[in-house]
């Protein structure tokens, strides 16, 4: 081991303790019964227990929706921002990314209670605004990332070409963004189908989320279970993100 | 229009980003069919008003009129104020050539077809022939990322020019290739221009480029038309001293008419073509270094001087000689002349261009402040006691002699401060033109060698500021 690489020992210890010891004590759990001997009785549970399932879904279904919901509202926020013509000041963008400097929680709590005082009831609708709420600036800053650093000339191009503002848009401007969409969809997609707080605020815990059972699971002391569900999660995350996108070297649109 | 042949007439158009006029009055007319160059120094405005006939940018004033097929199958005369870039019959070859990246080589030249909807088989024809017309049949597959620099620059032209345009835009589209692929480049876009009898405008700052290229060029400096020629036209008799600069190597001399075909410079007099410019006036005089006959002994010889340098060139040998009378000049020969030799010259008087002194001192837009400050440059200069009126605020002219002005290094030691902009030698001198911080111009004569960008003092004695205010001009 030559000197220089010896700078590395203490980032190796720090991911051994706070990385790879979990992944593989959420592993060693998963798959023991409450005796330690060997099972693989959590797995097979997950997929015979229709509760367990049907919130899966559900969990699904709102990460879509949300994901869908952030693009629609993100994409067009993020055009506008990166376009000069129409954004002339760096602090528009900031008030966007703004949120996201302020606690996740705090926020949904503040919503929570700003949706009592106005008496709506709580339900799909209450969670998925606060999810987009939440979700919203990481969908809309690696989309601004990609349209500010595309050169302006692509566009000039397709127009010079005889592209109409629209044909610009879907034949050069929205394909070569694809990478900052891509980068979006991650960020706001994972996060949402392990969320449970917004969940259990917005929702009074009336809607559950696959968040919320392995949540539930690990504080009534189900430790094998509740392993076995954030095994079974992080499975779905890691297929994700390799269907998405790919090499992760050509997402160029960065994260915050 | 009365002249048919005319395919772009551009009258008085102006332009400003912000406070800067990058476009001032140009007037323009392009011909069908011809290979037009805009040449000119970065910041020239070339770009610019290239950017206006394309339509990505709109004009303050003026009008551009293009001829234009109406649906009805009939070519009309127009003027395109507001029509958007998609709508004019042009196409663009790209400074970084602009190639769509998530597409091929193969769509990125379909893709004006696709747009205007031409049959499947029609755009395949017509893409495999503009392929093989940029040698580039074989790459329809290629990721357009994978190409070099000068393939990626065919590719352009073949996606620009597979459309059939009227005109085709080139904005710079050799400067990023290497010196010897510019060159072969060069030939293909002259033989490409005339395969097909598409009117090109093209623009660059490289001279020899434009030289070699062009049927016409358009000359711009600081957002005016300088000249408008020939090549041979521009190379010969440049009407200023810019465009001499500019164009090829010069020597660049002060000298005095002393009357019809007779002018006087590097302290002899010779005989001339030129006519028309009074009696002993001063004059720019423009000499090619080609031009002037060199000999140990010459028949003829009309001065002498000393070799101080001698260099080979590839073709022939570039000389410096100090005349006789202290001045400088280039030479070119394809014989050597031994350094520290004296040598007789000659220059016959239809290879001297006298050009008329864009100005003879310095007349700047000041205001009076007392009877012996001005305000100039923005800054406050001590001056000449003003005789007459001498009311504070009045606005007037001071004038300055360029010999009479100091440069100094460190900008805190001049009244005011500029920047370095333009650097003529002249034989015995150079004549500077320093842009002040209010962005103002000052001429400058010196023997001290400045450079380009060079931030400078600008400092001038009280006794060498003469202020006329300006009801004194009016008696």
């Amino acid at each position: 081991m030559s000197k220089r690489s010896n700078w590395a020992i203490p980032y190796l210890i720090f991911l051994v303790l706070f990385v790879v010891l979990p992944l593989v004590l959420i592993v060693v759990y998963a798959l023991q019964d409450g005796n330690g001997n060997f099972t693989l009785s959590n797995v097979t549970r997950f997929f015979t227990d229709s509760d367990a399932l049907s919130t899966f879904a559900v969990s699904v279904e709102v990460a879509i929706e949300n994901t869908l919901i952030c693009l629609l509202l993100g994409y067009p926020a993020a055009y506008i921002l990166a376009d000069k013509n129409l954004n002339k000041s760096a602090v528009t963008v900031i008030l966007f990314i703004l949120p996201m400097w302020i606690n996740a929680l705090m926020r949904t709590l503040a919503t929570a209670e700003l949706f009592n005082v106005f008496g709506f009831t709580l339900g799909k609708g209450t969670l998925l605004f606060g999810m987009v709420y939440d979700y919203l600036p990481f969908m809309i800053y690696p989309i601004y990332n990609v349209l500010l650093k595309m050169d302006k000339s692509y566009a000039e191009a397709a127009s010079d070409l005889g592209a109409t503002p629209v044909q610009v848009f879907g034949k050069v401007t929205l394909p070569l963004s694809m990478p900052g969409i891509f980068s979006g969809i991650l960020m706001v997609f994972m996060p949402t189908v392990s969320t449970f707080a917004i969940s259990e605020f917005l929702t009074n815990n009336k809607i559950k989320l696959f968040g919320t059972i392995i949540q539930e699971n690990i504080n009534s002391s189900m430790w094998n279970y509740g392993a076995a569900l954030s095994l079974i999660m992080l499975v779905i995350i890691g297929l994700t993100t390799i269907l998405l996108g790919g090499d992760e070297r050509e997402v160029e649109g960065g994260t915050i | 229009m009365s002249d048919k042949n005319i395919i772009i007439d551009i009258e008085h158009l102006s332009k400003s980003f912000g406070d800067h006029q990058v476009l001032k009055d140009i007037s323009l007319y392009i011909r069908k069919g011809e290979f037009v160059t805009l040449l000119g120094p970065s910041g020239c405005g070339k770009t610019t008003l290239l950017r206006m006939i394309a339509g990505f940018l709109q004009p303050d004033e003026g009008t551009i009129m293009m001829e234009w097929d109406s649906k009805g199958g009939k070519t009309e005369f127009r003027d395109v104020a507001g029509i958007p870039p998609h709508q004019r019959p042009l196409n663009t070859v790209f400074q970084r050539y602009a190639l769509f990246p998530h597409l091929d080589v193969y769509d990125n030249i379909a893709f004006g077809l696709k747009l205007q909807g031409v049959p499947k088989d029609e755009i395949d024809t017509r893409v495999r022939k503009v392929l093989k017309l940029v040698s580039m049949s074989d790459y329809e597959d290629r990721d357009v990322e994978s190409l070099s620099g000068g393939q990626q620059q065919r590719v352009a032209i073949a996606r620009a020019i597979v459309n059939r345009p009227k005109v085709l835009l080139l904005d710079e589209p050799l400067a990023a290739l290497d010196l010897k692929m510019r060159q072969d480049m060069q030939i293909e876009l002259k033989e490409m221009h005339q395969k097909l009898g598409i009117t090109f405008i093209y623009v660059t700052h490289d001279q020899s480029e434009a030289l070699t290229l062009s049927d016409t060029v358009v000359v711009m400096n600081e957002g005016k038309i300088q000249q408008i020629g020939t090549p041979i036209d521009i190379y010969n008799e440049p009407v200023n001293s810019f465009v001499a600069d500019f164009i090829g190597e010069s020597n660049i001399l002060n000298g005095t008419m002393v009357h019809d075909r007779k002018v006087n410079f590097i302290g002899h007099d010779f005989e001339c073509v030129d006519e028309g410019f009074g009696e002993n006036n001063p004059v720019d005089v423009v000499i090619r270094p080609e031009d002037v006959y060199l000999g140990y002994e010459l028949e003829g010889a009309q001065f002498s001087g000393t070799v101080k340098s001698c260099v080979f060139k590839g073709v022939h040998y570039e000389m410096y000689v100090e005349t006789d009378s202290g001045n400088e000049l280039q030479i070119q020969d394809y014989d050597a002349f031994e350094p520290g030799r004296t040598v007789q010259m000659l220059i016959h008087p239809d290879d001297i261009q006298v050009m008329k002194k864009e100005r003879v001192e310095n007349v700047i837009d000041c205001k009076v402040i007392d009877e012996t400050h001005i305000e100039m440059f923005g800054e406050e200069f001590e001056c000449a006691p003003i005789s007459g009126n001498v009311e504070s605020g009045i606005p007037a002219k001071a004038r300055i002699q360029f010999s009479k002005v100091d440069l100094m290094d460190h900008e805190e030691e001049g009244n005011a401060s500029g920047e370095v902009w333009f650097i003529l030698y002249k034989g015995n001198h150079y004549h500077l033109t320093v842009k002040t911080e209010s962005g103002e111009y000052v001429y400058v004569d010196t023997n001290d060698i400045w450079d380009k960008g060079d931030l400078v003092g600008i400092k001038i004695l009280p006794e060498d500021i003469t202020v006329e205010t300006v009801d004194e001009q009016e008696k």
